[in-house]
């Protein structure tokens, strides 16, 4: 009956992209907790487009994408960060017209460029044949700082999200962790566009933990099944998207939607009885 | 040894001044209180001694025998969003400031023994988002409580609290600071009981009015013009 499962496992190209995926769909999940509550979830949309504007230039430019676009990334995240900590301006405006020019640039990008020959619709919407075993390398060392990050410093992480005034009043470093969760989630967001697209990454990064604050009422509650959620849902999706040859960004979002409404159910039955 | 010195300090937001002119200390057990009406730049100035604000002049010192991190702080109705999934025992614990991973047995003994002290052990499971007001508030002093031993800085502490449990919440910062010896410096708007239990008190109102003993305070016009009913009308 599984029979179609092992075959799915028995392409190189596709254990490593749901290998790949899993990790950077638990990564997305443990950033997301933090970035939902901080009311910070526009920055990986932003980032995503930011992205995705990188990549183009890479492409035309005949770059090595990873090493270009991972930089540009880190960088929109650290200047997304502040605009949306300053109150003067309007955070979410500013990074709404630079996740589209950054989005314009890349479109105007990649069909200038002659020279290419990927289409347009791999980069918004994912693929996961694009997926190299250096890919899968970097992601998993991405998994492995964000799960060490969480592990060390996860009573700082709480703090500094629950009340950040509180945390820097008593003699925490918040800039260092808001940075470091920018960074963190900056290459997240661009290992995971390649497999999910540009335009389908950000769901990663909110859905997980909208879902699991559907049920949980504690943090680390939330933390550790944001997390399972995550990746459940990832593999369901991949597998789904095997089984009726479907579009695989666009299935692990679906899925990842379905566990917010089947979330939401439990929730109200809940309160009901 | 003074804790904090405000030395000919100011504070402006936007390079708009709200608060200037501020010159006092705050010594190891002192009891200062804060009063002045609503804008006239108490939770600047607190802002300002938790270094949150910089003074846009004059300085604002931490005392030798005190760094940023054994400083407790209660803030003004906190902004902190009403649907943050956390336990209580989560958001007590968050106060105690340790480098490691996992807190030990003691430290977690004395988050639950900071709220005991505020009568609010019972909650320790519970939910924070669904407390009440004033529920919440004893979880955020037994919070402030855990990250320090020295100076407590509180920010209307009994704001959303009904008049009894206000009572009660003067009574317990009092013995905390007799019995622990923590400094305390509190906001209030209640200038009545404030004075009663202060030993100092600093009225604002966009500068200093008055700085002084709380006994001093009650005989001179700003403390017994604001004292006689301003507040309680
Ligand atoms: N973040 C801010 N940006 C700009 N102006 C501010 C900011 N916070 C406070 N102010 C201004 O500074 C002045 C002092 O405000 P502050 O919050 O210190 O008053 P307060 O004495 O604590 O009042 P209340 O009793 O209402 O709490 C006010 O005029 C206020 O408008
Ligand atoms: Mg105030």
């Amino acid at each position: 009956m599984f029979d179609w499962l092992f075959e799915m496992l028995s392409f190189s190209f596709m254990s490593r992209a749901i290998l790949a995926g899993m990790v950077v769909s638990l990564c997305a999940a443990l950033l997301g907790v933090s970035l939902v509550l901080k009311r910070y979830s526009m920055i990986g949309d932003g980032l995503s487009h930011v992205g995705f504007g990188a990549l183009a230039i890479a492409m035309a430019l005949g770059l090595t994408p990873l090493p270009f676009t991972i930089p540009v990334v880190i960088l929109a995240a650290v200047i997304l960060l502040r605009l949306s900590g300053n109150s003067r301006i309007k955070g979410d405006a500013a990074i709404g017209m630079i996740a589209s020019c950054s989005l314009a640039i890349g479109v105007t990008v990649l069909s200038l460029s002659k020279g290419i020959n990927a289409d347009i619709s791999s980069y918004l919407f994912g693929s996961i044949l694009i997926m190299s075993s250096s890919d899968l390398r970097l992601s998993l060392w991405l998994g492995v700082i964000v799960l060490l990050f969480f592990l060390l410093l996860y009573r700082r992480v709480f703090t500094v999200t629950f009340d950040e005034s509180f945390a820097r009043a008593t003699g925490m470093r918040t800039g260092l962790y808001n940075t470091l969760t920018a960074i963190l989630t900056a290459v997240t967001v661009v290992l995971g566009m390649r497999l999910m697209g540009a335009m389908l990454i950000s769901s990663l990064v909110v859905f997980p933990a909208l879902t699991a604050m559907r049920l949980c009422k504690s943090f680390l509650s939330v933390t550790l099944t944001a997390a399972a959620v995550s990746v459940t849902a990832f593999f369901i999706g991949m597998a789904l998207s095997y089984l009726f040859s479907a579009p695989a960004g666009a299935s692990v979002v679906l899925v990842n939607a379905g566990m917010f409404l089947l979330f939401s159910a439990v929730r109200k039955v809940r309160m009901m009885s | 040894m003074p804790l904090i010195t405000a030395n000919d300090a100011a504070f402006a937001y936007d390079g708009q001044i709200v608060l200037s002119d501020v010159t006092f200390t705050v010594n190891q057990g002192d009891y200062i209180c804060i009063v002045g009406e609503n804008g006239s730049g108490k939770s600047t100035l607190m802002k300002g001694l938790l270094k949150l604000v910089p003074p846009a002049r004059g300085e604002v010192r931490l005392g030798d025998g005190l760094s940023q991190d054994e400083i407790g702080y209660l803030p003004q109705q906190t902004l902190i969003q009403r649907d943050f999934p956390a336990s209580v025992r989560e958001v007590v614990e968050s106060g105690i400031r340790s480098r490691r991973i996992f807190l030990t047995r003691g430290d977690k003994k004395r988050a639950l023994d900071m709220l005991n002290l505020l009568e609010a052990g019972s909650l320790i499971n519970r939910s924070f988002m669904e407390l009440s007001g004033g529920q919440k508030q004893r979880v955020l002093l037994a919070r402030a409580l855990c990250a320090t031993r020295k100076l407590l800085l509180m920010d209307e502490p009994t704001a959303g609290l009904d008049p009894v449990a206000a009572r009660e919440m003067y009574k317990i910062i009092e013995k905390i600071n007799r019995e622990q010896g923590i400094a305390v410096i509190m906001i209030s708007h209640d200038v009545q009981t404030a004075a009663l239990f202060a030993s100092h008190i600093l009225h604002l109102q966009q500068t200093p009015l008055f700085w002084g003993t709380a006994a001093e305070y009650l005989e001179t016009f700003p403390g017994r013009k604001f004292a006689g009913g301003v507040c309680d009308v």
